[in-house]
This record gives structure tokens, C-alpha cells and sequence, in this order.
């Protein structure tokens, strides 16, 4: 049995659970396993209507007084439990923060090896071969993943959302784990919501980011400049926030935001590694560099060689004129 | 209070990631290394909460004698002790370092100081496994949180924050306690020229760690670069004369004018 932890909000799968499930339904089909789904909360019985269209056969719904809200190791613990009643070859999740939490818990409480990021996974009974996600992806990892119990999670944005051959009437079985008090003691206590300012880096459509070209904290006022007549949002590199010269929330990267927007500006900034991966899902780059010899000249798809001081100015005001 | 910070030495990429021959490891030559970030700033967190509450901070990493480079680092940054598990420089899978950095755990402080807080990088820049702190956590029956971008100590309660979309969840566990933290929780400081000079001099304690068999394997086989699309970018021209063609693009092909 191939066991997906679905993600959901109110009854609703998250996008990243649904690319999870597409990687998991190919283990199941090459396995001729059942194909299960595990799910938290009040509302996972609505589930069922959403994943029959996923070939989803079982969803295992988690109840437990004691579980209200999100509890890491109590949800490991749980996911645990219910590997061993049902004998699953394979937990898969998605390569999500609560995804990695969750499953690693279950890893340890299993002492069962666990393979993260995954962007294929083949094979059949107790040997896959994997093939992740290292660097962000700029680098590709080939393993082998062995075990009674395996765990993997799907690197995010790497599987389509896809439908299966046909749509299954999955039974909803409710399982209530058997939880001491140390599996409750991290839980979320209360969610603070954020004062939102201006468009969050990764759902803006256009991004205009400044790296350490742009020389100083002031001068991103000309990037805030075009990124507001872009209808846009400012980023930075890290080396730019190592500077100090914008907050951390600004960064693109490896260890910072992934962005996706329509077209990525790139002011001032070389192209390492760590902050290509941050924005490999732009659909264009434009980089504005006085190095033509720059990294993010071979990655990028349109590039202007000139300084961006006297550049981003001239093409906000370019742009007032046409809008 | 004493703080425990994990760390990892990696590559300092650059633009471009060059494998060895074999395709077993990211050609270090012309490479110099550094500190995971995340754990960079475990390394500072740790130091600050220790600055705010007393007590004592230690770093610890799993990896090569060089690996001592990252550790004076730290020491730099002044925390107080470093320990070096010391390997042959092979790879460590997430549960062979786990193991081992929890059996490390359980010896290590002396005079009974136990680890108030265990902190760790929520993953490494290399590897990204995001487990070696879970399974410590668990080997050490110690609760264990991850992601967090914001930590404040009081009264044996440590209060974690970490960002959903639209805002933060936020937990309260009790020490001590694992917690994993991701890059933006502080500013990590520079250490002085001073501070770098007496970490050299400082001693590093050292321990062979046991490569414990665990059931079941993950292991690299190989690695692989994807083909970068290396084609140079169209360029639109050069300085404020491409500013007409730049519109063009904007407004035709991009479509957001």
C-alpha cells in the first residue's frame, strides 16, 4: 500500500499534495498497490469527493481528542501507528514545511529511511530508485531507497496535478492513534496573522530584483519605483541582504523566496547558484548588468549591458509615459 | 542556559556547480567552504539567547579535520566550545548523523550542564534532508520544533514562531528541546579580525563517532548538473539605449504594461 499525507485547508487538498499524489499514483500503478491517503482535521472527511478524481481508494481520516490543531510529533506518531496497522510499503508527502515535519517525525519514530525533494521515484517492493533535488535543484541526486517502510517527499512544483484513468469512491476510515502526553507537547498554541504589505515575492507577477550592484540601501527606491508601476514587488540577493541594505523577507534564493512571476528584473546581481533557484520558476528574466561577463547574462533570457542607476530610472519614466 | 548549535561545512558555490569525474561529489578545487546559512544563524541565535539568559554556547559539526575551519568560525562568532565529530570525509546519510550527534549529546557536557536548546539548520544547503533534528529529537525523547524564524526564551519555555502564508503559527514547549531554525531568524554577526585570531587558538574537542547500521538504506548512487541553458541572453542593447527596446518587451511579449 502506497500511503499520501494530504495537505488540506478546510477540506480542500493543497496544490502540492495533488503533485504528491501524482508521484505516488505512479508507485502505486508500477506496485499494483492500493492507493491511500492519510488526513488530519475536522474537516478530512470532505475529502472524500476531492480525491476520488486522484485514484485515491482509502482515506484514513486521524481523529483524536486530543488533536485539535497541527502537533508535529503527534501527527508523526499517528502516521506512524497507522504504517504499521496497515502494513504501507511507502509514505509519501510533499516537499512542504509541514510535509518534511511530519513525515520526519514518522522516519524517526519508524527508523525508516526517509528521501526528500524527490522529482522521480521508480521501482517496486522494497527498492526504489530515486532521483532528488539537491541545491535547490541544480543539482540531482541519484539514490537507492530501501526498506520495509519508505518515505519520500515530492520537491514542490516538480509533478503536474493529474487525474486518474478512472475516478475511485474512496471509503473514509477513521483511525484513532494511541497518544501519550510527550506526543502532544508541541502544538501550535494560536496562528498570528500577518499584516500583509504590498504583494507577497511569490505571487507577484512581476519581480524587479537588486543585488549587490545596486550599492546601497537608498538606491532601491528606483527599483521600488518601476515595481510599483509594474504592478509589482522588489527582491534582493542574499548578498544584498547580508549588507543590511534590505530585510530578509526580501530574499530570492536558495534559503529565502521562490518566485515565479511573469518576468524576473535583475538589477546588480551575478547569478550564483543560490539565487538562481529562487527564481528558475520566472517564466522570463531580464538582467541589467555592467558585466557582460555576468553568470545571470548565460541564464538570463534578455539582458541590457549597462549601469542600472542610470537604466531603471530612464525606464520608469519610459513607462509613465506609455501607461 | 547552555546552547547547543549543529552545523554543517558545504561548498561555497559559485555560479556554476562542476561535479568530479566519478560524479560522486561537487568538485571543490577552486571551491572555499562555509557554513550552512540556516545554521549560521543557529550558530548567532545561539549566542544572543545565551547573551539575553547566561550560560554557555557550543558548536558541533559531523564532517572532515577541515571541517574544524567552520567551527572556529563559530568560536569567532564567540561562542564558547566547539566539538568535532571527526569522519574520513565520505558522505553521512541524515540517520548515521543523527545518531551519531545524539550519542555525541548524551557525552558531551560536562560538570552535568545538559543542553538547555539544541538548535539546528531546518535543512543543510547541500543535502536538504530536513530530519537530522527530528531524529536527534526523537533519540533524545526531547520535543522538537522546525522552520522557526523567531525564538524567545522565558521562565523554561521557549516560544517558536514560523511563518504560514499569511502569518505565523506559533508554539510554546518547554525546555529542553530541539528546534530548527531557517535563515532570517537574526543577522548573523561578523566576527572581528581580534575575535577570528583568538578562535585559532582555542581548542576544538574531538570525537570518533560511531557509523551506526540502521535498517534500511537511502544512498546516493551519483549526482548529476543538469544542463543549464547556458545561450547568452537576448540583449536588448546597452545602457539607456536599450530603455525603448525594454518598453517593447514589456508591453508585446511580457504583456504587464
Amino acid at each position: 500500500m502506497i500511503l499520501g499525507f494530504v495537505e488540506h485547508e478546510s477540506g480542500v487538498p493543497e496544490e502540492t499534495s495533488l503533485e504528491m499524489l501524482t508521484m505516488a499514483r505512479e508507485l502505486a500503478t508500477d506496485e499494483e498497490a492500493v492507493l491511500c491517503a492519510v488526513v488530519f482535521g475536522d474537516e478530512g472527511a470532505a475529502l472524500k469527493d476531492e480525491l476520488g478524481p486522484y485514484g485515491i481508494e482509502e482515506i484514513h481520516h486521524v481523529t483524536h481528542d486530543r488533536l485539535e490543531g497541527y502537533a508535529p510529533e503527534g501527527w508523526g506518531e499517528s502516521v506512524a501507528q497507522l504504517v504499521s496497522d496497515l502494513g504501507a510499503s511507502t509514505v509519501a508527502a510533499a516537499g512542504t514545511d509541514r510535509g518534511h515535519e511530519v513525515l520526519a517525525h514518522a522516519g524517526a519514530t519508524l527508523d525508516a529511511p526517509m528521501a526528500t525533494n524527490c522529482v522521480d521515484v521508480t521501482g517496486a517492493g522494497e527498492s526504489y530508485e530515486v532521483r532528488r533535488d539537491r541545491w535547490g535543484g541544480s543539482l540531482v541526486e541519484h539514490a537507492r531507497l530501501e526498506g520495509e517502510t519508505k518515505l519520500v517527499t515530492a520537491a514542490e512544483h516538480e509533478y503536474p496535478i493529474e487525474e486518474a484513468a478512472s475516478t475511485t469512491e474512496p471509503t473514509v476510515n477513521e483511525f484513532t492513534p494511541s497518544l501519550e502526553d510527550a506526543h502532544l507537547r508541541v502544538r501550535v498554541e494560536r496562528v498570528e496573522t500577518a499584516d500583509e504589505e504590498g504583494i507577497p515575492l511569490g505571487e507577484a507577477r512581476v519581480v524587479v530584483g537588486g543585488g549587490r550592484g545596486v550599492g546601497g540601501p537608498e538606491d532601491y527606491d528606483k527599483l521600488e519605483e518601476l515595481a510599483d508601476l509594474l504592478g509589482g514587488t522588489v527582491g534582493a540577493s542574499r548578498a544584498a541582504i547580508n549588507e543590511g541594505w534590505r530585510p530578509h523577507d526580501d530574499q530570492i534564493g536558495l534559503t529565502g523566496a521562490q518566485i515565479s512571476p511573469d518576468i524576473y528584473i535583475a538589477c546588480g546581481i551575478s547569478g550564483a547558484v543560490q539565487h538562481m533557484v529562487g527564481c528558475k520558476g520566472a517564466d522570463k528574466i531580464l538582467a541589467i548588468n555592467t558585466d557582460s561577463e555576468a553568470a545571470i547574462v548565460q541564464k538570463a533570457d534578455y539582458a541590457v549591458i549597462g549601469d542600472l542607476h542610470e537604466v531603471v530610472p530612464e525606464l520608469t519614466d519610459a513607462i509613465r509615459e506609455v501607461t | 542556559m547552555n546552547v547547543l548549535a549543529c552545523i554543517k561545512r558545504v561548498p561555497n558555490t559559485g555560479a556554476k556547480i562542476v561535479l568530479t569525474d566519478d560524479n560522486q561529489r561537487i568538485d571543490t578545487s577552486n571551491l572555499g567552504f562555509t557554513m550552512s546559512p540556516h545554521e549560521e544563524c543557529a550558530v548567532e541565535e545561539a549566542i544572543q539567547q545565551v547573551e539575553t539568559h547566561g550560560g554557555s554556547t557550543h558548536v558541533l559539526t559531523l564532517g572532515p579535520e577541515e571541517a574544524t575551519e567552520q567551527l572556529r568560525t563559530g568560536l569567532a562568532m564567540r561562542a564558547d566550545e566547539a566539538t568535532l565529530l571527526e569522519t574520513d570525509g565520505e558522505e553521512w546519510g541524515p540517520r548515521e548523523t543523527a545518531s551519531a550527534i545524539a550519542t555525541a549529546i548524551r557525552d558531551l557536557p560536562e560538570d552535568d550542564a545538559e543542553f538547555d536548546l539544541l538548535l539546528f539548520g531546518n535543512e543543510s544547503a547541500d543535502m536538504a534532508n530536513y530530519q537530522v533534528g527530528v531524529r536527534v529529537a526523537t533519540e533524545l525523547d526531547l520535543p522538537c520544533v522546525t522552520g522557526i524564524k523567531s525564538l524567545e526564551v522565558e521562565d523554561g519555555v521557549a516560544t517558536a514562531k514560523r511563518e504560514i502564508g499569511g502569518g505565523e503559527e506559533v508554539y510554546e514547549i518547554d525546555l529542553p528541546a530541539v528546534v530548527s531554525v531557517k535563515e532570517g531568524i537574526n543577522e548573523p554577526r561578523y566576527a572581528s579580525m581580534r575575535a577570528k585570531m583568538q578562535a585559532r587558538r582555542q581548542e576544538v574537542g574531538r570525537l570518533e563517532p560511531d557509523r551506526t547500521e540502521a535498517p534500511g538504506t537511502f544512498e546516493k548512487t551519483r549526482l548529476e548538473a543538469p544542463e543549464a541553458d547556458d545561450s547568452d541572453a537576448m540583449v536588448l542593447g546597452e545602457g539607456t539605449d536599450a530603455v525603448p527596446e525594454i518598453v517593447e518587451l514589456l508591453e508585446s511579449e511580457i504583456e504587464v504594461l
